[in-house]
């Protein structure tokens, strides 16, 4: 077996990964909010009664998901300011986030969408029969329920999106996988290097986790039956 | 009040006349769920202070009929009138605010508590501050007998209890009328009698009341006239006494039979 145990220990334990996994943490930070109002608005017009727009919502979704995300990012990067003879040409890391977050905003969109027609037709109902208006009744009793169900999904898709940045590596953002294709590009230790990489995502993925389950903790409040508190 | 109090000692025959004004006016009305007719040629009014009990075999159009008092049915024929206004979309809210209903779920808001439950549509529809509509969700909820379960979710408390609650949020928007949609039919046994007292209170208040229900026991305390239901018609209404030792029609006395052996 071809494996330098030492090489393998030491790329761990320094620091070499810690600024890219800071890139990471705080893309998709940034990346998974806008991700989230955009989805928050299209789940919205897609369960209300505006027509035109919900075929517009529709198109950006149908569209968004049939087209990779590596795709994307390049269409940001290098497509747009091609189209656009320069004049609109994003650095990297605006280009980067931009193709995150609108791809984000398609996924969030179907998850708001179905947390919304998930909330009991008898809540609205309730809601109609006290006299609520649509903005009391969607603010007050609709989205906070719709919320708890999107919760776990969500989840989901922040780690889906935590490994989603390696593909950022195309555009040289320098993140976890783009610092290791530059160590054994000139090492050639591609076992080693791939591992720690794997590493880093596993344990950005896994501590995630972690937050997420307290966030669910925090919103069973109240909800024993949903949650089996 | 004195009036529900006096009229309750009178002979049932006279009950009706010595009401109020007519507060809904359902006249021709049809409603129909794509071929479905599931109401036709409805019309019947019902007065101030009147407790108005509908029956029926299921898919009879009852609550339907009921739900399309406060739109969350909408009649596609016919009018109806609720204290002198027509409804429709513009007057939607308008009339919601001043009919209350009960449902067979409950439909409590599961996020809030049973005190938030009370607060949340006098805050939002009548424009009340956040102390007056505690002050209010706090008497309406310990007139149905539950203050001390106020705190708590709706989850914590048995279905009884649920449904008091329930109650208590309607009464706090101070409705002039009120709708129950088979409001035990979703309990146990043991606690149909701690919703139906607290029913019985309301209606010994005056409360102008329509009910959708299969207790018959209750329809005969408490109500002025019993509405018999088949097949999207009214079949035949009376009071309950007359309604259910005479009945005219063999749809009736089959239901009653079914009902009371069941």
């Amino acid at each position: 077996m071809n494996f330098d145990a030492d090489y393998f220990w030491n790329l761990l334990l320094s620091t070499r990964f810690l600024h890219p996994a800071w890139i990471v943490v705080w893309m998709v930070a940034v990346s998974m909010t806008i991700g989230i109002a955009l989805g928050a608005i299209g789940g919205i017009i897609m369960t209300s009664a505006i027509g035109p727009l919900k075929h517009v919502i529709r198109g950006y979704v149908a569209l968004i998901r049939g087209i990779p995300v590596l795709v994307q990012i390049i269409f940001w990067y290098n497509g747009v300011p091609a189209l656009t003879g320069g004049a609109i040409n994003p650095p990297p890391f605006v280009a980067g986030i931009i193709a995150l977050a609108i791809n984000e905003g398609a996924y969030m969109t179907e998850i708001v969408r179905s947390g919304i027609t998930a909330v009991e037709r008898g809540q609205r109902e309730a809601s109609q029969a006290l006299s609520l208006s649509y903005y009391s009744t969607m603010r007050r009793v609709i989205l906070p329920q719709a919320i708890r169900i999107a919760i776990p999904p969500t989840g989901n898709q922040v780690i889906n999106m935590i490994k989603n940045t390696s593909l950022l590596f195309a555009i040289a953002i320098p993140e976890i996988f783009a610092t290791g294709t530059n160590i054994f590009s000139v090492n050639f230790r591609y076992f080693e290097v791939i591992a720690v990489v794997a590493i880093w995502y596993i344990i950005l993925a896994n501590g995630y986790g972690l937050i997420q389950k307290a966030i669910e903790r925090r919103f069973a409040r109240g909800r024993g039956s949903l949650f089996g508190t | 009040m004195n009036q529900a109090l006096s009229t309750s000692t009178a002979s049932k025959a006279d009950v009706t006349a010595s009401y109020g004004d007519p507060v809904i006016e359902i006249r021709d009305v049809q409603k129909w769920f794509g071929s479905h007719h599931a109401l036709k040629d409805i019309s019947m009014t019902v007065r101030r202070g009147e407790k108005v009990v509908v029956c029926g075999p299921s898919g009879s159009g009852k609550s339907t009929l009921i739900r399309c008092i406060n739109g969350l049915e909408r009649h596609q024929g016919g009018t109806i009138e609720i204290e002198g206004v027509e409804l429709v979309d513009r007057s939607l809210r308008g009339i919601r605010r001043e009919v209350g209903m009960v449902f067979q779920s409950f439909n409590l808001f599961p996020h809030l508590t049973i005190l938030e439950n009370c607060m949340l549509a006098p805050m939002e529809s009548r424009k009340l501050i956040r102390k007056e509509a505690s002050e209010r969700a706090m008497e309406y909820l310990s007139r149905v007998r539950i203050g001390e379960q106020a705190k708590k979710y709706p989850s914590q408390l048995s279905g009884g209890q649920q449904q008091r609650a329930a109650i208590a949020r309607a009464l706090c928007m101070e409705p002039h009328i009120m709708l129950f949609d088979e409001p035990t039919s979703a309990l146990d046994p043991e606690m149909i009698s701690e919703v139906l007292d607290t029913m019985t209170e309301l209606a010994a208040s005056g409360m102008t009341m329509v009910c959708v229900t299969h207790e018959m026991g209750f329809a005969e305390r408490i109500a002025d006239r019993v509405v018999f239901m088949d097949d999207g018609r009214i079949a035949e209404e009376g009071p309950p006494a007359e309604l259910f030792r005479q009945p005219k029609t063999e749809r009736l006395s089959s239901f009653l039979q079914r009902i009371l052996t069941h």
